[in-house]
């Protein structure tokens, strides 16, 4: 075992820091907020200039062949910040899908342009009906012409309304809960059939429903083997989850930096309200939380590139789970010892609340993370 | 970084392992396993074959009998030792009075009791809580007043576990009435022959007997038998605390309990399946799964970055791993409780203390429920989990 930071590691989360710490403190993310799709295009040129869009890619495909550790220090630093760049939706999840998915040509074709910062991507999967259930795809994909004609709705696409490209899912075969014939294509966001309802989220960050009626693709836009893209998805929602669980790291610590440096100046009956046993042990309590769900966010990294599908499922699972009650207990103690403070808009810690509640919704949350690992035998055999 | 362990390390674990499965008497195995508890006797046989293999005091010092293992090694160590499962040597000894005497004793003291601490010739109870100071312990009131070559010792002591078995006391007794109460305390051997030394035993609530009272009459202890400096006691007990950190959180405990509810569980019947197949059981079970595996993490976390410290101190981070550790212990051993369910309805204290043979009723289930009121003694003992936030809050956030 070894927690030690390689010294490459050591100078990325310094650089990520820094420039975080130049460019996006809480009043600059508010202008951030403001700029056309909710994030800062500026910000967006630093990373590319920082070698952070291109992290996960291999040096081949255009990027600097980072690990899910390296992944793990970036979103943590943009956590810290709430920082609304599009980073988990295009780098993280559909840059990583199509790292892992794509062909020679396909990931020639977006990787480098990602990494540079010229394009970004969605990917489209979820559905009304599934919920959670990554297997429910009722969006279909019929050949035509020698290409796809592609129809259906897609929701809650993350980031989905700025991005140039969406990875769409359909089904090719099958009924809708069938694991096997959904199949993957890259769709241009701009193509004729395509219409998209971006809107702002809980937390500030953007999402969008978009449809597709008839929306026609080359027989090169197909990801990987026809009918076989479930397997795809589901590694791509799971190294995803394992970068939130570092994201909500960075969340939990800030807002726990908050809380204490607030209980230490506020003064009440004549004294810091941190000098009061009931509030000083619910700020350990929270500390305790967050180191638990730092080891998880630490476990799911070590686990994203698990050869055996099942065990880096149970990882993910039990990593989010830990994740979603800690979020839950840290934000609302947050907003708790910060009192009428925290209930408003100009307060931070509540901005990093809301931030936290979604992680807890995204790729699943703990009920029904705890339910997928329970039937497949828990952590038992380690 | 690297959270796997390395093939060394697996290696390792396998050695351990195969160790305990042809070592560990199948008597001391099978209580172990059912949460009877460990007779003087067993302990003893049990600790002298960890002694003869080398594997007593593992975090000893190379030259007082330690392996030289590292804080890795010694926690799958420790793992295995609670998965074999296989009662833990008494830590009076080993985590306890072993290392205060190797970092604070004399050249006379080691070499006498050491030895004999790490074979158990020599049982240690601890002789610090009173009636009035226990999560306040500083403010004990039990006298040692010098007389010669001797230390005469006055008062009473309480919580003192294992007394009825033990040979040897270390206690803690004021030498100096008119200092700050941290200052004028002293750390003491006494010999339990000694004449005024009276032990009466208190039965908790899981109807066993481990601790007791000690009442201390006029108990001559020889000035030899002082460690370190007079006045100086206080600072020898809290090198303690946070010290041991191999073992604090006592994972291995907990994942045994996890395991054996899992076991259980695939016999115990459920309106005729088994129980194991409830979706919200198997729910239960992967929750306390998931914080464990959190906790173990946590463990090798702190412990690589405390041996990074540069000043040798106990870090107080080693709080998290009490009060989270102490939580799992109590959530597993209500989770054996909640598989035997009925089962455990049978009070039957004579089982509990590994005394009676057979049994007529549900052996495997008659000792959860003590374990259960039993468990909740870890987050008393040792600094109680309130007392663990009230350090966090000071030393780690600085309120």
């Amino acid at each position: 075992m070894d927690f030690d930071l390689s010294d490459e590691q050591r100078m990325l989360q310094d650089s990520v820091t820094r420039l975080l710490a130049e460019q996006c403190s809480f009043e600059q993310r508010q202008s951030h907020l403001a700029e056309p799709f909710g994030y800062s295009h500026g910000l967006w040129a630093h990373f590319a200039d920082l070698g952070l869009l291109g992290l996960p890619f291999s040096q081949d495909d255009g990027g600097f062949g980072g690990g899910p550790v390296d992944t793990l220090i970036v979103m943590t630093a943009l956590g810290r910040c709430l920082a609304p760049e599009p980073y988990l939706a295009s780098v993280v999840l559909g840059g990583g899908l199509l790292r892992d998915a794509g062909s020679a040509a396909q990931r020639a074709a977006s990787l480098p342009d990602i990494a540079q910062g010229t394009l970004t991507v969605a990917l489209a999967h979820a559905e009304t009906p599934a919920r959670y259930d990554l297997a429910h795809v009722e969006t279909t994909a019929h050949a035509q012409d020698g290409g796809w004609t592609i129809s259906g709705a897609k929701r809650f696409v993350l980031s989905g309304d700025s991005a140039h490209k969406l990875i769409v899912s359909a089904r090719t075969q099958g009924a809708a809960n069938d694991v096997s014939g959904i199949s993957l294509f890259l769709v241009d966001a701009g193509a004729p059939g395509v219409t998209r309802r971006g809107y702002r989220t809980q937390d500030h960050g953007r999402a969008a429903d978009i449809r597709f009626e008839s929306v026609h693709v080359e027989a090169g836009a197909l990801i990987g083997t026809l009918g076989a893209g479930l397997p795809h998805i589901e590694r791509a929602a799971d190294v995803a989850t394992a970068a939130l669980c570092a994201e909500a790291v960075g969340v939990m610590e800030r807002a726990h930096e908050l809380t204490v440096d607030y209980l230490k100046v506020r003064k009440q009956f004549g004294v810091a309200i941190g000098s009061f046993q009931a509030l000083q042990h619910r700020a350990v309590d929270m500390l305790v939380a967050i180191e638990q769900a730092r080891s998880m966010a630490l476990y799911a990294a070590m686990m994203c590139d698990e050869p055996d599908a099942r065990k880096r499922a149970r990882a993910i699972s039990a990593a989010k789970v830990q994740i979603g009650k800690s979020a839950r207990f840290v934000g609302q103690e947050a907003v708790q010892l910060h009192g009428g403070i925290g209930m408003t808009e100009e307060c931070q810690v509540g901005h990093y609340f809301r931030r936290l509640t979604m992680i807890e919704i995204l790729f699943g949350d703990s009920s029904h993370h705890l339910r997928r690992l329970a039937r497949a035998g828990g952590l038992a055999e380690g | 970084m690297d959270l796997r362990f390395t093939a060394d390390e697996i290696a390792f674990r396998q050695e351990v392992r195969t160790f305990f499965e042809q070592a560990l008497p199948a008597d001391i195995r099978r209580k172990t396993e059912l949460g009877q508890r460990t007779s003087k006797e067993e302990m003893l046989r049990w600790v002298r074959i960890l002694h003869e293999r080398g594997w007593a005091t593992p975090a000893w010092p190379d030259e007082w009998g330690g392996t030289g293992w590292d804080p890795v090694r010694q926690y799958i160590f420790k793992e295995e030792l609670h998965l074999a499962p296989a009662p833990e040597p008494i830590s009076f000894n080993m985590n306890m009075v072993g290392p205060t005497l190797i970092a604070f004793g004399s050249a006379e003291q080691k070499r006498h009791f050491l030895p004999r601490i790490a074979r158990m010739d020599y049982w240690f109870c601890q002789g610090f809580s009173e009636p009035g100071a226990g999560s306040d312990l500083a403010s004990l009131r039990t006298t040692a007043t010098r007389e010669g070559d001797h230390y005469v010792i006055e008062g009473q002591k309480l919580w003192t576990s294992t007394a009825h078995h033990a040979d040897w006391c270390f206690v803690l007794a004021r030498t100096d009435g008119g200092a700050r109460k941290q200052q004028g305390i002293s750390y003491l051997l006494m010999d339990m022959k000694s004449p005024g030394v009276t032990v009466r035993p208190i039965v908790t609530i899981d109807g066993h007997h481990e601790t007791n009272e000690m009442f201390l009459d006029k108990v001559r202890v020889p000035v030899a038998n002082l460690v370190g400096e007079e006045n100086k006691g206080w600072d020898y007990a809290k090198y303690l605390l946070g010290h041991e950190r191999s073992g604090i959180a006592r994972v291995g405990v907990s994942k045994m309990r996890v395991r054996r509810a899992r076991q259980l569980a695939a016999r115990v019947l459920c309106g005729g399946r088994p129980l194991i197949e409830d979706e919200r059981f198997g729910e239960r079970i992967a929750e306390i799964e998931v914080e464990l595996k959190a906790l173990e993490i946590t463990q090798m976390r702190l412990i690589a970055e405390i041996g990074q410290r540069q000043d040798g101190k106990p870090d107080p981070k080693s709080s998290i791993l009490k009060m989270k550790g102490s939580q799992l212990q109590q959530a597993s051993a209500e989770l054996l409780l909640e598989v035997a369910g009925y089962s455990a309805l049978e009070f039957d204290p004579a089982f509990v203390a590994g005394s009676a043979a057979t049994v007529e009723g549900d052996d495997w289930a008659l000792a959860l429920a003590p374990n259960h009121y039993w468990a909740r003694h870890v987050s008393i003992v040792g600094g109680s989990n309130e007392i663990q936030r009230n350090i966090l809050a000071k030393t780690v956030l600085g309120l």
